[in-house]
C-alpha cells in the first residue's frame, strides 16, 4: 500500500517534471528568437503599449473645472458678442453673420429684389429667381423677409464670359437693403478666370452666404455657405427628367467598369489629373478618353500624346459609355466641379470623384458615401483596383442611391434652389430640423417637412428602416356637405358601419354644410367617439387640414354618401398596414394622354388599370394632410376651393409625387359605383355635367405645376386571400365583400 | 504548483489513515520533490529571464522606467496648427497605402519622460490614467502596428488630454522631437480640455504643425471639418458608477440641471424657469455643507436636500448641459449614460463625433440665447420622440462614450472611414442601436421602381423526376408573351435530363406525384420553418390577408375586355 503510494507520488512528480520541460522547451525557441532580434539592430523594436503598474493620476483633477469656472469673470453673453464681432467675412458662421431675429416673426420667408431697369440676367439665373418666387417661401415684402436674394446676376463671375456683369461692386453697395450682405444669399456657378480660376467673385460679398458651385473646402464656410452642383443652361426649370435606371439588374455589372470622356488641359490649373488618365485607360473595361481639341490655339500647346488621344477619343460615343458603365470618373476640370457629375448621377453611373478639396454639392445634408466613390487624385493609379474591390451589393445600393438623389435634389433648377433654401431653413429651425435619415432616404428632405414632427415614427416613410409599425387604428373623417334631415340618410348608415370596425379609434365629421350643426343627439350612438368639426370657411381643402384631433397614423377619408360595410373597412385597413405610405381605397380612376388634344385626360370608366383612388373612400397616412396643406402652393388649393372639385385628384398627385408609386385599390362590393354616380339624394356634385370637364382641367393644371405627370398606373387590385375561391364561405374571413 | 495541486486533491482521502511518522515522511518527500521542481523550473527560465526583464515585467512596468529626455531650450517649436489643413493637403495618404482590409495602421511612440534643461517635467501629471487606457486600447486593437515604417497614423505617448497640466512651449518642443514628426504629418493628438484662462480657446494651444487633433471642445471656428475629430470629454464616473439601462418613458422630473459650475447669469435664468414651472424642473447645485473632496463630486443639493449624482440623472427626461468656460462638458457623458436626453446649450459647439453621429435623434440643441424658452421648446416634443431620444442617448454612451477605449477606437474608425471612404461604415451602422438593427428591414432593392415589361422575366423550373408535369409546365409557361428565358434546374443526380424536345414517358411519375400528400412532408417543412426562424433569431415572415388580382378580376364585365381574362379559370 505504502509502496504503491510512493510510486504514485513519484510518478506524478515525474510527470510534472516532463510537463515543465515541455513548457520550457516550447518557450525556449520563442525567447531565443526575440533575443536574436534584439541583438540584431541594437534598437529595441517597439512592443505593444505596456501595462503600467503604477497608480496613475486622472487627467482631470476633480476640482479643476469648478475652480476654473469660479475664476471666470467674462459673462457668457459678452463672450457671444465678442464672437459675433470677430468672426466676419471668411470666418462667417450663422452665429456671427446671420440675424436670426429676422426669421422669428414670419418664419422663413425669402425676398427677391425687383429687377432693375437695364439689367439683364441670364436664363439660368431667371430660372433660379422664378423658382424662389413660385415657392412657398417667397414674400414680396422685404419687411417680412428672413433671407434676401439679389436680382443682379451673380452666376457667372468669369471676367472673360459674355454673361459677366460689370460694376457689381457699386451696384450691390447701392442696394438700400444690402446691410453689408447680412441675411443675403448669393448664387454663383463660375468664379475666377484663366489661368488660376480663383474662387473670388470680384466684389465684396460682406456677410452674405454663398450658394456656389465648385467651392473648395478651404473657402467653404461650414453651415454657412451651401455647395450647389454645376448645372447647364439647358437644365430644366421644373419637373426634370427622371433618372435613367428603369430596372435593377443583378449582378449589377455593366459593359464597362469605369469610363470618362472629356477635355484635357495641356497647361495650367487642373491639368495634372486629366493628363495622367491615360495610365489607367485599358481600352477594355476601363475607358478614359481625353481630347486636346478645345480652345482656339490648342495646336500650339499640343503634346506628343494629343494625336493618339484624339483618335481614341473619337472612337467612343459618350452617351453609349454613360449608359453602359458601372462607374463614371468625375475628375476636376479647371474648376473643382464639372458637368460630368450630374450627368453620371442621372445615368445611374456611380460617380468616382477625383477632385481633391471639392466640397461636394449639398454636403451639409447628403451622405455622398452612399452614392459615390470619393477618390483621391493622389491615388489615381489605385482607382481601378479600388472600384473593382467594391462588392456587388454595394454597387447595387450606390446605383439606386444615385437615382434617389438625382430625383430628390438635382433634376431641376427648382429642386436645386429649394434644397438650398431648405438647408438654410433647417439651420434657422435649429432643434426642429431634419435628421440625416430624412435627407438621405426616400422620399428625401423636400417631401419630409420637419415642422410636422421631429419624430421619425410620425412619418409614413421610415417604419421599415426603424423597425416600427404604424398605430394599429384609424380615424375616420367624414366630409358632410348636406344637412341632416332624415334618419335614413347614407351618412348615418356609414357612421354606424365605420364605428363597428375593430380598428376604428374615432370618427370626425367635418361639417362643411351651410346649415347649422345638427344637435348632438341626432348622431347615432356609437362605441367610438364622434367628433364634429365645423369646416374652416367650408371650403374643399378643409377636408385635408391636419386636425390635431386626428391622433392615429391612419385616416379613413369618406364622402357623406359613401356606402361601405364594416368588413370592407376592416379589410382596407389591414391592407393599408402593409402599405402605409400609399393611398389604399375603393373608387379607382385613371388618367391617360390624349394625343389629339395634346393634354391629359381623366376617365372614370372601368378599365384594366387605374392611377388614382378617390378620397371618398380611402385610407392614407395623416402626414398627407399636413403635406397637402403646407406643401402645395395656394394657387392649386384655391383652384380646388373655387371649383369645389378635384381635391381628391390633387391628393393623388401629391402622394404619387412623393412615393413614385400608384395607389392601391382593394375589392369592393359591386353596388358601390351605382350608388356613387346616381341615386344619391343630394344634388350630387357628381351629377353636375361641368364636374367632369373641370376634372380634366384640374389634371392639366396640376401636371404643369408638378412639372411632370406624377401619377403611375397599376393593374393590381388587392383582394382577401380566399376571395371568390371555391371554398366554403365559412372559411373566409371577409365574406361580406363577395356577398351581393 | 502542478504537483501540489495534484497531491492536495488526493490528500484528504489519504492522510487521515496514515500514521504520523509516515505523514511526516511523505510531507518531507513531497517538499523535496516540490523544491526540485521549482529549482528545475527556475533553471529552465533563468537564462533568458535575466535579459528580457522588459518582456517579463511587461505587466508590471513603471512609468518611471521610461527613458528621460532633456529638451534643450533652443529646441525647435512646431508651427501653430494650420486652419486650412484638410486630408488632401496636410495628410500623407501614401503612408496608408492600398490594402484589402481597408484598415489604417497606427503606431504608438514608446513612452518617454520629457523634462526641460533644469529637469522639470513638461507636464504636471505625466501619463494620465485615461491616456494610458486609450493607448492600451489602441495597442490591443486591429489598428495597431509595432512597425513604424508601415504606420499610416502616429500617436505620440505625450499626454495632452488636459491642457491645464501642460507647459505649452515645452510640450510643443517634445512633439517636434519625435523621430517621425515630420511637421506633424499623420500625427494624431488627443485633447479633451483645451484652452486656459482667461479666454479658454476651443482647441489645444500647443503648437502642433499639421497634426490632426481629436479635440473635446471645438467651436465651429477652430474645428477643421473633415480633418479634426470632435471627441467627448470623458467622464471618470463612467468607470466608477454603474447605471443600469432604464426603459425609455416618462420620468419623475421633466428637466434637470445638475452641473455645479454654471455661470451666475445662466443660473439666474434657470431659477426663473424653475419659478415658472415648479416641480417639473429640478435645479441642483453643489452641496455647501459637505466637506470638499472627490466624494462631494458625487452629491448634489437643492435647498438642503441631498441627491446622489449621477443616479439622479435617471429620474429626469431632459438634462441640461450648459457650456462652461469650455464648450465640451464631461456632464454630457453622465447624462447620456443615464439615458436622459441632453439639452445642449453651447453655441458654436461641434458635438462629439458629429461627423458620423446624428445628434438630432439623441439630443436637443438650443441656442444659449433661448435658454428662457427651453421649457416651451421641450414641451413641444412628442412623447414617442422623447422615448426614442432616451434610447438613442443611452446607445451613444454605450457605443461611443463609455470608456477611453470607445472614444479612442471611434476616433480611429472615423479617420479610417475618411481614408477608405468606399469602405466606410454607414449611417445605420453608426446610429442604429442594436434593437433597431435587429428589427429594421432594409431592402436591398429600396428604390421605388416599377420595371418596364420589355425585358420580361426568366422562368426557373426546379425539377427532380416528374418529366410529364415538367413538360406540361414548360408548354404552358412558354405561351406567356413576357417570358424572356426558361431555365430548368435538373435536380436528379442519378439520371441525366431528357434530351431535346423529345417527349418521353416515365413510369414512376404517377407514384411520385403523390408527394405532397405525404404527411411527413408537411412535418419536415414545419421543422424547416422552426429551424430557419431560430437561425434568423426572429421570424422574418409576415402574415398578410390580401392577395394581388387583376383590377377586373371576377368582375361582372365582358371577359374579352379584361387584360387577364383567364386568371382563376382553372
Amino acid at each position: 500500500m505504502q509502496a504503491k503510494k510512493r510510486y504514485l507520488i513519484l510518478l506524478s512528480a515525474g510527470a510534472c517534471l516532463v510537463l515543465l520541460f515541455c513548457l520550457g522547451g516550447v518557450q525556449l525557441p520563442a525567447a531565443s528568437r526575440s533575443r536574436h532580434d534584439r541583438s540584431g539592430n541594437g534598437y529595441r523594436p517597439d512592443q505593444p503599449w505596456p501595462h503600467f503598474s503604477d497608480p496613475l493620476q486622472p487627467f482631470l483633477p476633480w476640482d479643476q473645472t469648478d475652480t476654473e469656472e469660479y475664476n471666470l469673470h467674462i459673462s457668457p453673453r459678452q463672450k457671444r458678442d465678442v464672437n459675433t464681432g470677430v468672426y466676419k467675412s471668411k470666418r462667417c458662421r450663422m452665429d456671427s453673420c446671420f440675424d436670426f431675429s429676422l426669421c422669428k416673426k414670419n418664419g422663413f420667408k425669402v425676398y427677391v429684389y425687383p429687377l432693375q431697369k437695364g439689367e439683364k440676367i441670364s436664363e439660368s439665373y431667371q430660372n433660379i429667381l422664378s423658382s424662389i418666387e413660385g415657392s412657398r417661401f417667397y414674400t414680396s415684402d422685404p419687411g417680412q423677409a428672413c433671407l434676401f436674394v439679389l436680382s443682379l446676376d451673380t452666376l457667372d463671375r468669369d471676367q472673360l464670359s459674355p454673361q459677366y456683369v460689370h460694376n457689381l461692386k457699386t451696384k450691390v453697395q447701392n442696394l438700400p437693403l444690402w446691410n453689408d450682405g447680412r441675411n443675403h444669399l448669393i448664387f454663383n456657378l463660375y468664379s475666377g478666370t484663366w489661368p488660376d480660376y480663383t474662387e473670388d467673385l470680384g466684389f465684396d460679398i460682406g456677410q452674405a452666404m454663398l450658394a456656389k458651385a465648385s467651392i473648395s473646402t478651404e473657402n467653404f464656410r461650414p453651415n454657412f455657405d451651401v455647395s450647389i452642383p454645376l448645372f447647364s443652361k439647358e437644365h430644366p426649370r421644373t419637373g426634370g427628367e427622371r433618372g435613367y435606371l428603369k430596372y435593377n439588374s443583378i449582378p449589377p455589372f455593366r459593359k464597362y467598369m469605369l469610363v470618362f470622356k472629356g477635355k484635357r488641359y495641356l497647361t495650367g490649373i487642373g491639368s495634372d489629373t486629366r493628363n495622367a488618365l491615360y495610365h489607367v485607360h485599358n481600352a477594355e473595361d476601363v475607358v478614359l478618353l481625353t481630347t486636346c481639341k478645345h480652345g482656339k490655339d490648342w495646336q500650339k500647346h499640343k503634346d506628343a500624346r494629343c494625336d493618339k488621344d484624339n483618335t481614341e477619343y473619337d472612337k467612343y460615343d459618350y452617351r453609349e459609355m454613360l449608359h453602359n458603365s458601372t462607374f463614371c470618373l468625375v475628375p476636376r476640370g479647371r474648376r473643382l466641379g464639372s458637368f460630368r457629375f450630374l450627368e453620371a448621377l442621372q445615368a445611374a453611373c456611380v460617380p468616382v470623384m477625383l477632385s481633391n478639396g471639392w466640397e461636394l454639392p449639398f454636403s451639409e445634408i447628403i451622405d455622398w458615401n452612399t452614392a459615390a466613390v470619393i477618390g483621391d487624385e493622389r491615388l489615381l493609379l489605385q482607382i481601378p483596383s479600388t472600384v473593382r474591390s467594391i462588392h456587388q451589393d454595394k454597387i447595387l445600393s450606390l446605383r439606386q442611391q444615385t437615382q434617389f438623389l438625382w430625383e430628390a435634389y438635382f433634376s431641376s433648377v427648382e429642386k436645386i434652389v429649394l434644397t438650398t433654401l431648405e438647408i438654410i431653413q433647417d439651420r434657422v429651425l435649429g432643434h426642429g430640423s431634419r435628421s440625416s435619415l430624412m435627407w438621405n432616404s426616400h422620399p428625401g428632405g423636400l417631401f419630409a417637412l420637419p415642422q410636422y414632427s421631429g419624430y421619425l415614427g410620425d412619418f409614413p416613410f421610415y417604419y421599415a428602416t426603424l423597425g416600427m409599425k404604424p398605430y394599429p387604428k384609424f380615424t375616420a373623417v367624414i366630409h358632410a356637405v348636406s344637412p341632416l334631415v332624415s334618419q335614413s340618410q347614407p351618412i348615418l348608415k356609414l357612421l354606424v358601419a365605420v364605428a363597428k370596425s375593430q380598428y376604428c379609434a374615432q370618427i370626425i365629421v367635418l361639417w362643411n354644410c351651410d346649415k347649422p350643426l345638427p344637435a348632438k343627439h341626432r348622431w347615432p350612438a356609437t362605441s367610438v367617439p364622434v367628433i364634429v368639426i365645423e369646416g374652416e370657411n367650408k371650403v374643399m381643402s378643409s377636408r385635408f387640414l391636419p386636425y390635431d384631433t386626428i391622433v392615429t397614423d391612419a385616416v379613413l377619408s369618406l364622402d357623406e354618401d359613401t356606402v361601405l360595410s364594416t368588413t370592407e373597412v376592416d379589410f382596407a385597413f389591414t391592407v393599408w398596414q402593409s402599405f402605409p405610405e400609399r393611398i389604399v381605397g375603393y373608387p379607382a380612376r385613371s388618367h391617360f394622354w390624349d394625343s389629339n388634344k395634346e393634354r391629359w385626360g381623366y376617365t372614370s370608366k372601368w378599365t384594366n388599370d387605374y392611377s388614382m383612388v378617390l378620397t371618398g373612400a380611402a385610407i392614407y397616412h395623416r402626414y398627407y394632410h399636413y403635406l397637402y396643406t403646407n406643401f402645395l402652393p395656394s394657387s392649386l388649393k384655391s383652384m380646388v376651393d373655387q371649383l369645389a372639385n378635384c381635391e381628391d385628384i390633387l391628393m393623388n398627385f401629391l402622394v404619387s409625387a412623393v412615393t413614385k408609386l400608384p395607389p392601391i385599390k382593394v375589392t369592393q362590393k359591386k353596388q358601390y359605383k351605382e350608388t356613387m354616380m346616381g341615386q344619391s339624394s343630394r344634388a350630387s356634385r357628381w351629377a353636375d355635367p361641368d364636374h367632369f370637364a373641370q376634372r380634366q382641367t384640374c389634371m392639366n393644371k396640376f401636371a404643369s405645376w408638378f412639372g411632370a405627370m406624377p401619377l403611375v398606373h397599376s393593374q393590381m387590385r388587392l383582394d382577401p386571400v380566399l376571395f371568390k375561391d371555391q371554398v366554403s364561405i365559412l372559411r373566409k374571413k371577409y365574406r361580406d365583400i363577395e356577398r351581393l | 504548483m502542478c504537483a501540489s495541486g495534484k497531491y492536495s486533491s488526493r490528500g484528504p482521502a489519504l492522510i487521515p489513515r496514515m500514521k504520523t511518522r509516515h505523514r511526516i515522511y511523505y510531507i518531507t518527500l513531497f517538499s523535496v520533490v516540490l523544491l526540485g521542481l521549482i529549482a528545475t523550473g527556475m533553471f529552465q527560465f533563468w537564462p533568458h529571464s535575466i535579459e528580457s526583464t522588459a518582456d517579463w515585467t511587461l505587466d508590471k512596468r513603471s512609468v518611471h522606467d521610461a527613458p528621460l529626455v532633456r529638451l534643450p531650450v533652443s529646441s525647435p517649436i512646431p508651427e501653430r496648427g494650420d486652419l486650412s489643413c484638410r486630408m488632401h493637403t496636410c495628410f500623407d495618404v501614401y503612408r496608408c497605402g492600398y490594402n484589402p482590409k481597408n484598415r489604417i495602421k497606427v503606431y504608438i511612440y514608446p513612452l518617454q519622460r520629457f523634462v526641460d534643461e533644469v529637469g522639470v517635467p513638461i507636464s504636471s501629471t505625466g501619463l494620465s490614467r485615461e491616456y494610458n487606457d486609450l493607448l492600451s486600447a489602441i495597442s490591443d486593437s486591429d489598428f495597431y502596428t509595432d512597425d513604424v515604417t508601415r504606420a499610416c497614423l502616429f500617436v505620440p505617448s505625450i499626454d495632452v488630454l488636459n491642457q491645464n497640466s501642460l507647459r505649452i512651449r515645452e510640450t510643443a518642443q517634445a512633439l517636434a522631437m519625435l523621430p517621425r514628426w515630420d511637421k506633424g504629418m499623420n500625427h494624431l493628438l488627443f485633447n479633451m480640455l483645451p484652452g486656459g484662462p482667461p479666454d479658454y480657446n476651443t482647441a489645444l494651444d500647443v503648437p502642433r504643425d499639421r497634426a490632426l487633433l481629436a479635440g473635446g471642445g471645438f467651436s465651429t471656428w477652430t474645428y477643421r471639418q473633415g480633418y479634426d475629430v470632435s471627441i467627448p470629454v470623458y467622464s471618470p464616473l463612467s468607470a466608477d458608477v454603474e447605471l443600469p439601462e432604464r426603459q425609455p418613458g416618462p420620468r419623475r422630473y421633466f428637466i434637470l440641471s445638475s452641473q455645479t459650475a454654471i455661470h451666475r447669469e445662466y443660473r439666474a435664468e434657470l431659477e426663473r424657469l424653475k419659478e415658472e414651472n415648479g416641480e417639473a424642473l429640478l435645479l441642483l447645485d453643489k452641496c455647501s455643507n459637505l466637506s470638499q473632496g472627490a466624494a462631494s463630486a458625487r452629491k448634489r443639493c437643492y435647498k438642503g436636500q441631498v441627491y446622489d449624482y449621477p443616479q439622479i440623472l435617471q429620474e429626469s427626461s431632459f438634462c441640461v448641459v450648459l457650456r462652461g468656460a469650455r464648450l465640451g462638458q464631461a456632464a454630457l457623458s453622465d447624462v447620456l449614460q443615464a439615458g436622459c436626453v441632453p439639452v445642449i446649450l453651447a453655441d458654436s459647439y461641434i458635438l462629439p463625433f458629429s461627423e458620423v453621429l446624428d445628434w438630432k435623434r439623441a439630443s436637443v440643441v438650443i441656442p444659449e440665447e433661448k435658454l428662457s424658452e427651453m421649457y416651451t421648446i421641450l414641451k413641444s416634443i412628442p412623447h414617442r420622440q422623447v422615448e426614442e431620444m432616451q434610447r438613442q442617448a443611452r446607445w451613444f454612451w454605450e457605443a461611443y462614450f463609455s470608456s477611453m477605449k470607445a472614444i479612442g477606437l471611434t476616433t480611429l474608425q472615423i479617420i479610417n472611414d475618411r481614408i477608405y471612404p468606399y469602405a466606410s461604415r454607414t449611417y445605420e451602422q453608426w446610429n442604429n442601436p442594436p434593437v433597431v438593427k435587429w428589427s429594421s428591414v432594409n431592402s436591398p432593392l429600396f428604390l421605388p421602381l416599377i420595371p418596364p415589361r420589355a425585358p420580361g422575366f426568366t422562368a426557373v423550373v426546379l425539377t427532380y423526376d416528374r418529366i410529364e408535369s415538367l413538360f406540361r409546365v414548360i408548354t404552358e409557361i412558354s405561351k406567356v408573351p413576357s417570358l424572356a428565358k426558361l431555365l430548368v434546374v435538373w435536380n436528379n443526380q442519378n439520371k441525366s435530363p431528357p434530351e431535346g424536345e423529345k417527349k418521353f414517358k416515365c413510369p414512376e411519375c404517377t407514384a411520385i406525384d403523390g408527394l405532397s400528400l405525404d404527411q411527413t412532408h408537411m412535418v419536415e417543412r414545419s421543422e424547416c420553418i422552426n429551424k430557419f426562424a431560430s437561425v434568423f433569431g426572429t421570424m422574418p415572415l409576415k402574415v398578410v390577408e390580401h392577395r394581388a388580382d387583376p383590377v377586373l378580376y371576377k368582375d361582372d364585365f365582358p371577359e374579352k375586355l379584361k387584360s387577364f381574362p383567364n386568371i382563376g379559370s382553372l
